[in-house]
């Protein structure tokens, strides 16, 4: 008796595959010139879009893949958004390297966070990172030199003086909040592009292959090598750096900060939540198709309610 | 008369059929044993009289009356009590609770008290105030026999009371059986020790792969058929 | 004796949060389920109170009292028609049923009430105190604090003693063999959700007493 071997061959560059690619990079210059094209509402949308999308992203990642699901991740918009203010009122740092010094704030309150948060499991994990986020709100409500409990706003000249604000102004003729807007709206695709890389990477790499492995399975994996608790923690560290990043670069561009907002539960965690899970959990384009969702939602029944949006 | 009776039960779980046409009855005050391999059907066949798949309308008779679409608390109200595989103790629960939830859903006096059931299995007076889970796997097999007997109920369902259990333990446990015979309950017992099954039971149904490859009295059966039921190298043959 | 004082109406304060949490944690310790719209829920429970004591002119104390069996009936049908949908291993359907329903409760209290701050007076009670040595004490902070030292023995006993709490410890360990048992974990869960809307109209009572609430205090 014969037996038919089928042959297998891999192809990862296909034609689809080229097509899509170039699709893709088409579509990322045409957002790059956006600034040129769209106006300054149109951009401040766009803005608010991407960095919902940098949110959903992590939330993913976090939630999809890593089996986290927390409801805590305004812990790090608002701490990251907070560190900002701090490095721009109090040291005078320009906001565009407060950003990233926010990013760093954010992972060192993601260590201690996950010490207490990794010793509970599902539910009462979800619940251990509100506890922690509702700490950071109670805590920096005290901060008397960042407003307290009514918040404060950014100095003036601090955005307009930005890295790049100027030499937008020189090059393209802008006006200094226009270049701001534009400044900021360019970060965030950024923030976007350099997310969605870092997740994509990740999961083609042996540590996604571990982490899909840990999620479906945390026993099983860790049965054949898989170091459950390092992936875990690899991953919370990340999205916190990424989600600190994004609620700095958020409250760069509204210049003005409030606990209650910074902390907000609604708008960080339940919209995030919500998108992730309309486009699709543990995918890279659930998200993307989320976020559409959303503003289209928003878009449609604008909520006019105070205290809700 | 039948007591509790299915006539050509099938179950399925998503794509996967579990159960093709099972027929059996169980008369008033007799006990059956339904014996058969790992995956022969005989644990879906118990979820299914006992309400937790309740999915076959008009497959399982009780009394004449219809009960396959009725869910576990009304199978358990009309007097066909469970004790599942793997004890399934709660574990918040101390053995003398335990206990007395068995009849929070069918409260019938009859012979079975808390008293009566410490009679029965007289450790289980001394570890009453224990958590259920802190008692040996005999200890806690005897607590989920003694739950399901607290209902008082016609037909006491058994599901695997040996498995895990080291031999000289089971021997304790069947030794209870002619107890709960005596006040007239029927009894299904579901076994894979067919030496203990064959011993308390008056009639044996074999399982295979979800068909009743052999039925008869205990005493009737050669340990031949026995061994071509349960093994199917008969059936094979004549498939 | 500043410090004391201090440490006292820390204490009591303490009460009113345990009454925030009295509820939560009996929905959560029977069905793990994690109420985001609890807090939501407490905000809704004291404009019922402020309705009956504005409208019918009650002391909010008896409001409270016709309130408890209005918030068991919401409770129940919320837990049985609604969020025992979303129970089951999955964590995360239940939590955005409830962002939701905080989201819709929110906006309801929004649309009949305004964002307006109200506040329920309880008259001559509000003001007194008794003088416990070198303290004071306010005579709503204790009642605070002894209602809820009361309720949480009173759960204590319901579900360490009774036949339903034997059945709601059953539940919450393995829903599947309670029902073997006779016991419906949907009715179950049902009834413990009305049982933490009793104790969320207690809290609601003296929070509405205590300080000023608007239709989006409920999540701080």
């Amino acid at each position: 008796m014969t037996m038919a071997i089928p042959s297998f061959t891999v192809e990862t560059r296909t034609r689809a595959s080229m097509l899509t690619a170039i699709a893709v990079i088409a579509l990322l210059l045409l957002a790059f010139a956006a600034p040129f094209i769209v106006s300054r509402g149109v951009i401040q949308d766009l803005f608010f879009i991407l960095t919902m999308l940098v949110l959903a992203q992590n939330w993913n990642l976090l939630a999809g893949y890593a089996g986290l699901i927390s409801v805590g991740q305004q812990a790090f918009v608002g701490f990251g958004a907070y560190t900002m203010f701090g490095a721009v009122i109090l040291f005078g740092v320009d906001p565009v390297v407060a950003i990233l010094i926010a990013g760093l704030f954010s992972v060192a309150l993601a260590i201690p966070t996950a010490f207490f948060t990794f010793r509970l499991y599902g539910p009462y994990f979800a619940i251990g990172t509100w506890v922690v986020a509702e700490v950071v709100r109670l805590l920096l409500a005290q901060w008397k030199a960042l407003g307290g409990g009514t918040g404060t706003s950014l100095p003036r000249e601090a955005t307009r003086e930005m890295i790049g604000v100027n030499m937008m102004r020189d090059f393209f003729g802008m006006k200094a909040s226009e270049a701001g807007d534009a400044l900021t709206y360019w970060l965030a695709l950024i923030l976007v592009v350099a997310t969605v890389g870092f997740i994509y990477g990740l999961l083609r790499s042996k540590q996604g292959l571990g982490l899909a492995a840990v999620r479906d399975n945390e026993q099983a994996a860790r049965a054949v090598g898989v170091d459950a608790r390092r992936m875990k923690t690899l991953v919370y560290l990340a999205t916190a750096f990424i989600t600190g990043t994004c609620g700095a670069l958020i409250y760069v561009q509204k210049a003005r900060i409030s606990p209650d907002a910074a902390f907000s539960v609604t708008d960080w965690t339940a919209y995030v939540i919500f998108i992730v899970v309309i486009g699709g959990i543990g995918t890279i384009e659930g998200p993307i198709l989320g976020v559409i969702i959303f503003s289209c939602c928003r878009t449609c029944w604008p909520i006019s309610a105070p205290g809700i949006c | 008369m039948a007591l509790l009776e299915t006539r050509g039960l099938t179950a399925a779980y998503g794509d996967f059929q579990a159960l093709f046409g099972v027929d059996i009855t169980v008369g008033a005050g007799e006990t059956i044993a339904i014996i058969g391999a790992n995956g022969a059907g005989k644990t879906t066949l118990m979820r299914s009289i006992s309400g937790v798949l309740a999915n076959a309308p008009a497959s399982i008779l009780y009394r004449d009356e219809p009960i396959g679409a009725l869910l576990a608390p009304d199978i358990l109200s009309r007097g066909i009590a469970m004790v599942p595989e793997g004890r399934k103790l709660f574990p918040s629960l101390s053995v003398e609770e335990n206990l007395q939830i068995g009849k929070y859903g069918r409260k019938v006096d009859g012979p079975w008290t808390l008293d009566s059931i410490f009679a029965l299995f007289p450790i289980l007076k001394e570890r009453r105030n224990n958590p259920a889970t802190a008692l040996s796997g005999g200890q806690q097999q005897m607590v989920a026999i003694g739950r399901g007997l607290m209902s008082n109920p016609e037909v006491l369902l058994c599901d695997e009371i040996s498995l895990g259990l080291a031999p000289v333990v089971v021997r304790d446990i069947y030794a209870a059986f002619p107890s709960i015979r005596e006040t007239g309950a029927s009894i299904v017992i579901v076994e894979q020790d067919i030496a203990q099954a064959l011993k308390v039971a008056d009639r044996v149904y074999c399982m295979m792969e979800g068909r009743v490859t052999l039925t008869g009295r205990s005493s009737d059966l050669s340990r031949d058929d026995i061994h071509k039921a349960y093994f199917g190298t008969e059936h094979h043959e004549l498939a | 004796m500043n410090w004391l004082d201090t440490i006292l109406q820390g204490v009591l304060l303490g009460g009113l949060y345990a009454l925030f949490a009295a509820g939560l944690s009996l929905v959560f310790g029977i069905m793990r389920l994690v109420n985001l719209a609890h807090g939501d829920m407490i905000v809704l429970a004291a404009f019922l109170i402020l309705v009956l004591v504005t409208t019918l002119g009650l002391n909010p104390f008896i409001a409270a009292l016709i309130a408890m069996p209005l918030m068991f009936a919401i409770g129940w049908a919320l837990q049985y028609f609604l969020l025992n949908r979303t129970l089951g291993k999955d964590i995360l359907p239940p939590l955005l049923v409830t962002f939701g329903l905080s989201i819709v409760i929110q906006n309801g209290l929004l649309e009949s009430f305004s964002a307006d701050s109200r506040r329920v007076f309880a008259g001559s009670l509000e003001s007194a105190s008794v003088n416990l040595g070198p303290v004071t004490a306010g005579i709503m902070p204790l009642m605070t604090f002894f209602s809820a030292v009361t309720v949480i023995v009173c759960l204590n006993q319901l579900i360490y003693r009774t036949s339903v709490g034997r059945a709601f410890r059953a539940t919450s360990d393995d829903p599947v063999t309670a029902g073997l048992m006779g016991i419906r974990p949907q009715r179950i869960f049902a009834m413990a959700t009305g049982l933490a809307m009793v104790v969320v109209t207690i809290a609601a009572l003296y929070l509405g007493t205590r300080a000023n609430f608007d239709p989006t205090s409920g999540p701080s």
